[in-house]
């Protein structure tokens, strides 16, 4: 009798825990969401309740506005940018680094892998002299070779052992067909290894389209802004403004949480993929 | 005779083996060695001078600068900010990922959805998490609010703004928005654990908190492994949550060694001396991944090595 009474209690409380943490992840996001539809005055009074009445112009304004969509352009040329430039080159180096012998072979895989542990912030002051020098600030480049550079390691780390476990034969019979190294990289291996590449494509997405650092210091013109930059200094724009400061924050959001719940299983499965196994 | 034309001949094919996988290389290489290789190197010359980042470099004052930032009591603060999170982190964070791990580990109707939920706030940028916090946070606000409805009017405080309470208040944000990836990491570690060995335990007479005590967690021990490595990393590095919500204050209580870096830097332009802390920084982290590999993961891997 008291097992099953034990039992239902038991996953009554893993409800309940669950539950309450869901709670504290997605109040937030609803505030701002919802907090975006009401004004300063209602937030102030009470700062729970939901709008009334329902006010339109905190999201209209923002998205009426150009520097809205300048950003958003920024932050998405600045992504693909980024991303096109790390897959291919990342790929590039996994191949001979998964499927050739040669001398140092580890010593390279492993200085690749040294980087991981080093954000651009650590070599934030270096870096901005440097794109100084390359006459690349303010310049979409001046951010996504650095953000490319900085994700090669992981995106190497990823795509090596999925190269590898590509067989030897389809190597062997590719080459008796007549296909060298470049022909079988582009015309088999990329191509069998699309899940593999659209996983470490989303994970890079994801880290140009939150970096923050590189823009703040590399970027001066608001005209270059990405949307990192422009919501922050949205924030400081418009301190007293809390429902404005959350519609433009919500609006920046969206895109975000839209592409992770599209993209939610290659993110995943690359981000634990390569952590779980190396 | 016989030796050097052998020797030659590997010489030459291991010419034409790093020809060709040194082609394919190349971009990758280029491209790390110019914009991660470099710019650390850079970072130690500059460390070693009296530097605003756009006069001559010329003005060489050795490791004073190292000498000026161990004995600044601002950046052991920052220091000691960093281990306050990184202690939190192990303490608080993880095994709170590891329990919802653990409860997500079995089939219910629900888990999928709670799973999306549990990980979105990784996707969502550091800088719109500190904006919403800081908004959330703010005196007479949402949190406020919460506290009132639970009747602990008494626990009031400017959270952000208050020199008691800020460090707290972030390390909350964090763990809101971390915990998430730490969760994900360990599920991931705990489906690759083959259910019989807990059904073994559990006919053998072990309880399910045995189970888990005695044979799941000594198996998950390479990916807690990996989660408290990324997390310390994480939690050196801090800046952006940080730089939005408090930029170090109130009066530096909340500076992080990258915050104190980044202020010396670009706000003061003392480039030579903010490269001197990116240096300590470097090498922190260093250290700490070289002594990690060495003592705590070094059974990992070498059961990588053996078996793949």
């Amino acid at each position: 009798m008291a097992e099953p009474i034990r039992r239902v209690a038991g996953t009554f409380l893993r409800g309940a825990v669950l539950l309450a943490v869901a709670a504290v992840v997605v109040i937030p996001i609803g505030y701002a969401v919802l907090g975006g539809f009401r004004d300063a005055p209602q937030l102030a009074a009470d700062p729970v309740g939901l709008p009334d009445p329902w006010v339109w112009t905190n999201y209209t304004e923002s998205l009426a506005s150009p520097s809205f969509w300048t950003q958003l352009r920024n932050s998405a040329l600045v992504a693909g940018i980024s991303t096109v430039i790390v897959v291919l080159f990342a790929a590039l180096a996994a191949f001979v680094l998964a499927r050739r012998q040669f001398p140092g072979r580890e010593l390279a895989y492993t200085v690749f892998t040294l980087g991981l542990l080093f954000p651009a912030t650590v070599a934030i002051l270096p870096l901005l002299i440097l794109v100084r020098d390359l006459g690349l600030l303010d310049n979409p480049l001046g951010l996504a070779l650095p953000e490319a550079a900085f994700g090669l390691p992981l995106t190497i780390i990823i795509l090596r052992p999925f190269f590898k476990s590509i067989p030897k034969e389809l190597e062997d019979a590719a080459a008796i067909d007549g296909c060298g190294s470049l022909g079988f990289f582009v015309r088999i291996l990329l191509p069998l290894s699309r899940p593999a590449l659209v996983t470490v494509a989303v994970l890079a997405i994801v880290a140009s389209w939150n970096q923050f650092l590189l823009p703040l210091v590399m970027l001066s013109d608001p005209d270059n802004w990405t949307l990192p930059l422009g919501v922050t200094n949205f924030s400081t724009q418009y301190t007293t403004d809390t429902a404005r400061i959350l519609a433009y924050t919500t609006l920046a959001l969206i895109p975000a949480l839209a592409f992770y719940v599209v993209a939610e299983r290659q993110l995943v499965g690359g981000l634990t993929a390569g952590s779980v196994k190396g | 005779m016989a030796i050097a034309v052998g020797s030659r001949s590997r010489f030459s094919r291991n010419l034409r083996a790093w020809g060709g996988a040194g082609l394919f290389m190349l971009p990758a290489l280029a491209l790390y060695a110019v914009f991660v290789l470099f710019p650390i190197v850079q970072a130690a010359r500059f460390s070693l001078f009296d530097w605003n980042g756009l006069k001559a470099l010329d003005h060489f004052v050795g490791p004073a600068n190292f000498g000026r930032a161990q004995a600044d009591p601002v950046f052991l603060g920052a220091v000691g900010h960093n281990l306050f999170i990184v202690v939190m982190s192990l303490a608080i964070q993880i095994p709170f990922a590891l329990g919802l791990a653990l409860l997500l580990n079995r089939n219910f109707r629900g888990r999928a959805i709670l799973r999306l939920i549990f990980f979105a706030p990784y996707v969502i940028a550091e800088v719109i998490t500190a904006i919403v916090w800081s908004l959330i946070l703010q005196p007479n606000g949402l949190a406020d609010h919460f506290l009132t409805t639970f009747g602990l009017e008494g626990a009031y405080s400017p959270w952000l703004a208050d020199r008691g309470t800020v460090l707290i208040a972030l390390f909350f944000i964090i763990t809101w928005k971390y915990f998430g990836f730490h969760m994900i990491l360990l599920l991931a570690g705990l489906q690759n654990i083959p259910r019989e060995v807990e059904d073994a335990a559990a006919i053998d007479g072990a309880s399910r908190w045995q189970a888990i005590r005695y044979v799941t967690l000594p198996l998950l021990g390479p990916t807690l492994r990996v989660s408290v490595f990324l997390s310390i990393i994480g939690s050196i590095q801090l800046f952006d949550l940080v730089w939005v919500t408090t930029r170090g204050g109130p009066v530096n209580a909340s500076n992080t060694m990258a915050v104190y870096m980044f202020d010396r830097g670009f706000v003061r332009f003392q480039f030579g001396f903010g490269s001197a802390v990116a240096v300590i920084l470097f090498l922190l982290c260093f250290v700490l991944a070289l002594a990690y590999q060495r003592w705590v993961m070094r059974r990992d891997l070498e059961g990588a090595t053996t078996y793949g």
